[in-house]
């Protein structure tokens, strides 16, 4: 290991100061992992807004970044569980496959774009396009989401506390969104939908998930896709 | 005297001919525009509108045969810890399992081995067969993001980001419900038997800035160790070569509108982009102004399909090219021997292009297991073996006739121009004179 990285605490939780260390160095220690090792917890310190912090991870690891990152934090995170102690940037979680990315601010566009499974918690609120394009991830946010919010969104859940934007879940197709606040308008082909049992349930289970306490399943609205735009027909083209 | 008025044929419109009637007929019918596959039909200036030189008193031949001509091509050492090496500069642009059947990808694998090339994966991932088929294999990575996850990036050899194609710049695609069988549906997590929309910009990146910070991320996820290429289509050559140089690209793959798509609409494929005769010079005075030309790799695709096209695409440049129409011919696309078929579905051999259908009687562009079957994957990747490998000797049969020891030394100066047009597209003079359309003040 590089003398710049430096080992602290009993845990032999590795500490690397992106303000000394570049960035290769991170990325490249979480992607050589030995298996079986117990080496798997990081800290990030001094991350001052650097992208692609923690990207690709393969493993079980656990990081701690402490700051706000730029674009693209635990992308395609595969397994890690990532806590950032601050805000991150766009594309937070981008296309991320399994694990745990907890973002204690806000979070910027995109977050949790594509993402194909694992949880994405934003504990302040995210911006516009959160959850676009997203395929099987769990995505949860505390405060408010911005426009276009689960743009084609394809399956997975994006539970909101607070209120959402313009044009939520706009050319939706599978993914359940359930909002609890305010939605300013709803997107091509997204409708509310009863919330049934079964739904309540489903968000029980994530809420608990995301370690939310203080709300209940029923105080939700639920919204999904009226399926009207899932094979072409010229007139509905007035939708898009 | 009584006048006869003497017989005058009937005169049909130039501007209303028949293929415009039908359209208007169809279009009044159907309630729907024309969607269709492959690159634009309208003659546009072409590669056909060069010649070479040859040598000359003052330029001698190499002996065919006998003097070597080196036909091998680096791809993406400018960051890349492993780079690409290709034994022929011609490779397989990126057509999607979904587009294509399983068989067809696997035929695709095969002859791009054989013959010492890469093969690209399309808009819905890789399968085990087509990484197990090809020994260098270039992962797209496009809007939709179907199929897109980080071991499949690891096992890949090559990544491109793809922003636009020739067919459609600005254009994102469609695959019908009809193709969606359980396997592309799985891949690309969507209900069976619904289109399948892929998204014409990226979900997480807008603009050069954004692509620069995303090639980071790509880098940093594979360990800098794979090529990464830009793919654009034809639109604005200069700036579009300019800008993926400055966003970090290894490669950058320019596509002009004669290039395939599987499926878009008619009206983009016939009237959105440059033909790829005019694309060319502006990618490459791109990187020359950059100092970056031949140390960033320009890949020129659309309506490649002879050596000597390969050869006049290097000649302007260009440091290799791809093939996807042309590929999808010499594995068995539009076979005659499929006439009667086609006929049934009220084309004909050579124009069947409703490839979104999945009724491809070639076995290719399909879903369907029966019409599959037909396609034997390890005959069809030896045709096109065949194929890669004629166009490469033609290639070099050109490049020694003008005394070229590589093909990457063929140079504009070999070439001449048989229209006006082509002239100022390619920028090297009309034969026989010295005049370049735009060049010297007129």
């Amino acid at each position: 290991m590089d003398v710049s990285v430096k080992r602290e605490s009993l845990e032999a939780m590795r500490v690397f100061d992106l303000a000394t260390v570049p960035l290769r160095e991170l990325n490249s220690a979480l992607h050589t992992i030995a298996p079986g090792t117990n080496d798997t917890s990081f800290e990030v310190v001094n991350p001052r807004g650097s992208h692609s912090v923690a990207v690709g991870i393969d493993q079980p690891v656990t990081v701690e970044v402490r700051g706000s990152v730029g674009y693209y934090c635990a992308g395609m995170n595969d397994g890690g569980a990532v806590t950032v102690h601050g805000s991150a940037g766009p594309g937070v979680a981008e296309n991320m496959m399994s694990g745990t990315v907890v973002i204690e601010g806000d979070a910027s566009q995109y977050a949790g774009a594509t993402g194909r499974g694992g949880l994405l918690v934003i504990k302040g609120n995210a911006a516009s396009r959160c959850g676009i394009s997203m395929k099987g991830i769990d995505i949860v946010v505390h405060g408010n989401i911005g426009h276009m919010s689960a743009f084609m969104g394809q399956s997975g859940h994006l539970v909101v506390l607070g209120n959402a934007g313009d044009a939520l879940g706009d050319s939706l197709y599978e993914a359940k969104l359930f909002v609890r606040g305010e939605v300013k308008s709803l997107g091509a082909d997204c409708i509310q939908k009863e919330m049934k049992p079964k739904h309540l349930k489903l968000l029980a289970e994530l809420l608990e998930k995301a370690g939310v306490t203080d709300v209940r399943p029923e105080e939700f609205k639920r919204y999904g896709s009226a399926r009207t735009l899932y094979n072409f027909n010229i007139d509905n083209a007035d939708a898009y | 005297m009584s006048y006869h008025n003497p017989y005058t044929p009937p005169r049909k419109s130039a501007t209303f001919d028949d293929y415009t009637l039908a359209e208007i007929r169809r279009a009044a019918a159907t309630g729907i525009y024309d969607i269709r596959g492959a690159g634009t039909k309208r003659k546009v200036p072409h590669f056909d509108d060069l010649l070479f030189l040859g040598a000359s008193i003052s330029r001698y031949p190499l002996e065919g045969y006998r003097e070597k001509c080196d036909t091998s091509v680096v791809l993406g050492a400018r960051h890349a810890k492993k780079p690409i090496i290709l034994k022929t500069p011609i490779t397989i642009a990126g057509m999607s399992f979904g587009a294509l059947s399983g068989n067809a990808k696997e035929a695709l694998g095969r002859g791009a081995t054989i013959a010492g090339t890469s093969t690209t994966t399309g808009d819905g991932g890789m399968t085990d067969e087509e990484r197990g088929h090809s020994q260098t294999l270039v992962y797209q990575y496009l809007p939709s993001r179907y199929g897109m996850n980080p071991k499949d990036l690891r096992r890949a050899d090559a990544i491109e980001i793809v922003v636009g194609q020739g067919a459609k710049p600005g254009g994102g695609g469609m695959l019908l419900g009809q193709k969606i069988s359980d396997r592309v549906a799985n891949m690309r997590n969507l209900p069976k038997g619904i289109d399948q929309r892929s998204a014409c910009r990226h979900p997480d990146w807008t603009g050069p800035d954004d692509l620069e910070i995303k090639i980071l991320e790509l880098r940093e996820i594979t360990d800098w160790e794979k090529p990464i290429y830009v793919k654009v289509g034809g639109a604005r050559p200069y700036y579009d070569t300019a800008l993926a140089v400055k966003a970090g690209a290894d490669v950058v793959v320019l596509d002009g509108m004669q290039g395939g798509t599987a499926a878009t609409q008619d009206v983009f494929i016939e009237n959105v982009g440059m033909p790829t005769l005019a694309c060319i010079r502006p990618a490459v005075q791109a990187l020359q102004d950059l100092g970056m030309h031949r140390k960033v790799q320009l890949i020129i695709s659309g309506g490649i399909r002879s050596g000597a096209d390969v050869a006049k695409a290097l000649a302007l440049g260009a440091d290799a090219v791809a093939i996807g129409t042309a590929a999808l011919v010499a594995i068995g696309d539009n076979d005659p021997h499929w006439e009667e078929e086609y006929q049934k579905l009220g084309t004909t051999a050579g124009a069947y292009d409703d490839w979104h259908e999945g009724r491809d009687p070639a076995g290719i562009t399909t879903q369907d297991p029966e019409l599959s079957k037909r396609l034997d994957p390890v005959a069809a990747g030896r045709r096109l073996a065949n194929y890669l490998k004629v166009m490469t000797l033609e290639a070099q049969t050109i490049a020694r006739a003008c005394g070229k020891n590589h093909l990457h030394n063929l140079e504009p100066e070999d070439l001449v121009a048989l229209t006006i047009e082509a002239s100022a597209m390619a920028q090297v003079p009309l034969a026989g004179t010295s005049w370049i359309p735009g060049k010297g003040g007129f």
